[in-house]
């Protein structure tokens, strides 16, 4: 029983990290139809400037939270105005190239700036202990991710569903021509969507850092997870990335739990099956597509 | 790509398929002379040219984008090596082996990659070959695990010509079937069953309409791709007599693509040219900084992909078609 209990806390909390992350690469893979691979390597900025922030700096955990965001968004926006917009209507193979060109870009650069070593991101006092709830105590900063995850979740339901920038984003991901014929600015909701996607990708590497430990070839070697959660979930849908992480997130963290020989094996197992069963994503929809 | 060429006319290009070949011995012939002591890596780069033209038969020539391509290298390597640790020793029946792994696991790959369509595909790809890299790191007791498999001690090639220290069988046995594989291929793109697979890359409706099952047409083309890459990876395990993960690694399937589209895919030419240069550059850069290299790649992709995205060969033949007076 306490094994049970143990292995569904790592794997919800686990799938929360993998939700943080996730989402916006779903969000921009749904709304502006571009497989972007790169977007591990956003995380990984994010680590990279919340650990110097923390660590090297000396500033607290909330700070360097925010840097990290606010820096990653900063270096997101001119790259969609002026690499990732002329992708935007091109085959995916095109698209694949050039981000795993940006990919290899963030990967060289962050590592020739920020030297490369593993980075550590200290968490403060508050998150470190253990937490009583009740019946057991968990990790606080498990907890932490946990409530980061619902309330990404419930944040962005809120935006998409229940705001005006939300109507318009809908309306661009259904029709992208016919919404910008009724007189929205299509390529304002795209740059708002990218940076806020980028910025969540930012937010979830560095509270996801104890999970998916922030190192010189992170933007890589998550790059497969990553896409794998979008691709099971279905692009564009927060509830099927939300269902994919979850599911993902319970079988690996059971995986190494139960069998710690076969590490990824029935990740990967899982992953071929899942997509054969269901080529569209678990809540994918129908993509006007040939 | 969406550029409106017309396929290339099936007459008589036999002259063209001569000189190509002659100036690949002759590349071949000059690597040998002036490089005499990198044997081994001109060696390499033979190889890894076989892996990148079987990507070019799947991307270059029916559209399927995969990031799996080192699952089929890399089963010819094991195969191969395996088969030769176990007491096979001809070199030639080695290659047979690795290309007949290769194969099957190329119609493996291909019933799994066939079932989705754009992103799902992609990924499907990736989730093959990450299997692939843990089960040949799991079955240790057979494939040697992370240590890699030794004891590979191939014999005489037609029992005349034995490997040296140097590598210089080794070098022209893959310069040798390099030639062959090409002039193979050659004559499989322009095939009909090769105009059916382009057809497929431009409008699988259509195909569909004409009466072509799609599908077995992709099948088969997955399993000679699989043949090319499993080559490739037999002639690595005999050349460098030792097989490692790295050879069913998505960073090698990653590095292939990168090649491939550096040199054009959608033809044969683009696939070695890439390969070459990557691999070149790659020897020299690396070694200062690997960061250093990463960008460069990441560079060298982006521009690519805005400036030219026919890749190098594409380049030079508009260079000579502007040179010729446009036709």
């Amino acid at each position: 029983m306490q094994t049970v209990l143990s292995i569904a806390v790592d794997a919800f909390a686990y799938g929360m990290v993998l939700f943080i992350i996730c989402i916006g690469l779903s969000v921009t893979m749904g709304l502006m139809q571009v497989v972007n691979l790169a977007h591990g390597g956003f995380a990984m900025i994010g680590g990279y400037i919340a650990s110097y922030v923390a660590r090297d700096m000396g500033l607290g955990y909330a700070a360097a939270v925010l840097a990290a965001i606010i820096g990653t968004i900063a270096i997101a926006i001119p790259l969609e105005r002026f690499l990732y917009r002329r992708v935007y209507a091109q085959p995916q193979l095109i698209q694949v190239l050039m981000t795993i060109g940006i990919t290899f870009c963030i990967i060289g650069i962050t590592n020739y700036i920020f030297g490369p070593t593993l980075k550590t991101i200290p968490l403060p006092a508050a998150l470190s202990g253990p937490v009583d709830i009740g019946f057991r105590t968990i990790a606080a900063h498990r907890l932490f991710v946990m409530v980061c995850g619902l309330a990404v979740a419930l944040g962005l339901w809120l935006l998409i569903e229940r705001t005006a920038f939300g109507i318009r984003l809908r309306a661009a991901v259904d029709n992208a021509a016919m919404t910008s014929a009724l007189g929205v600015r299509t390529e304002f909701v795209y740059a708002v969507a990218f940076a806020l996607a980028m910025g969540l990708a930012a937010f979830g590497g560095v509270v996801g850092a104890e999970f998916l430990p922030i190192e010189p070839y992170y933007a890589l070697r998550y790059m497969v997870t990553f896409l794998v959660v979008v691709s099971v979930g279905g692009a564009g849908s927060i509830s099927g990335a939300l269902a994919a992480c979850l599911l993902l997130g319970a079988v690996d963290t059971t995986g190494r739990y139960l069998f710690p020989d076969f590490g990824n094996f029935f990740f990967y197992l899982a992953v071929i099956v899942i997509v054969c069963a269901f080529p569209r994503g678990l809540l994918g929809r129908e993509q006007a597509r040939g | 790509m969406s550029e409106t060429r017309p396929l290339a006319a099936s007459g008589r290009r036999w002259p063209r398929d001569v000189i190509g070949l002659a100036a690949i011995a002759l590349a071949g012939g000059a690597g040998y002379v002036l490089f005499p002591d990198s044997l081994a890596f001109l060696t390499r780069i033979i190889s890894i040219a076989l892996l990148v033209l079987s990507l070019d038969l799947l991307i270059g020539y029916c559209g399927i984008a995969t990031l799996g391509q080192s699952a089929l290298y890399g089963a010819g390597a094991y195969a191969a090596g395996i088969a030769a640790v176990n007491g096979l020793t001809d070199p030639v029946a080695l290659i047979a082996v690795g290309a007949l792994a290769g194969g099957v696991a190329g119609l493996l790959m291909g019933a799994v990659l066939l079932r989705a369509h754009g992103l799902p595909q992609l990924v499907l790809s990736i989730a093959f070959v990450q299997l692939f890299h843990e089960m040949a790191n799991k079955a240790a007791s057979i494939t040697g695990g992370s240590d890699g498999l030794y004891g590979i001690a191939p014999g005489p090639l037609f029992g005349l010509f034995a490997f040296d220290l140097y590598g210089k069988t080794a070098f022209f046995a893959g310069l040798g079937l390099l030639l062959l594989v090409f002039a193979a291929l050659s004559f499989v793109v322009r095939s009909p069953f090769g105009m059916t697979c382009r057809g497929i890359k431009e409008d699988p409706l259509r195909i569909r309409a004409m009466g072509i099952g799609v599908r077995p047409t992709l099948i088969k083309m997955f399993a000679l791709s699989g043949a090319v890459a499993g080559m490739g990876g037999a002639l690595g395990a005999i050349a460098t007599q030792v097989v490692g993960l790295d050879s069913v690694s998505f960073e090698l399937s990653a590095n292939a693509l990168v090649m491939l589209v550096l040199g054009g895919f959608g033809s044969l030419y683009g696939a070695l040219i890439g390969t070459v240069i990557f691999l070149g550059v790659e020897h020299e850069v690396s070694a200062i900084n690997p960061f250093h290299w990463m960008t460069l790649v990441g560079v060298m992709l982006i521009a690519v992909v805005l400036f030219a995205p026919r890749g190098l060969y594409g380049v030079m033949t508009d260079a000579v078609a502007r040179w010729r007076g446009r036709p």
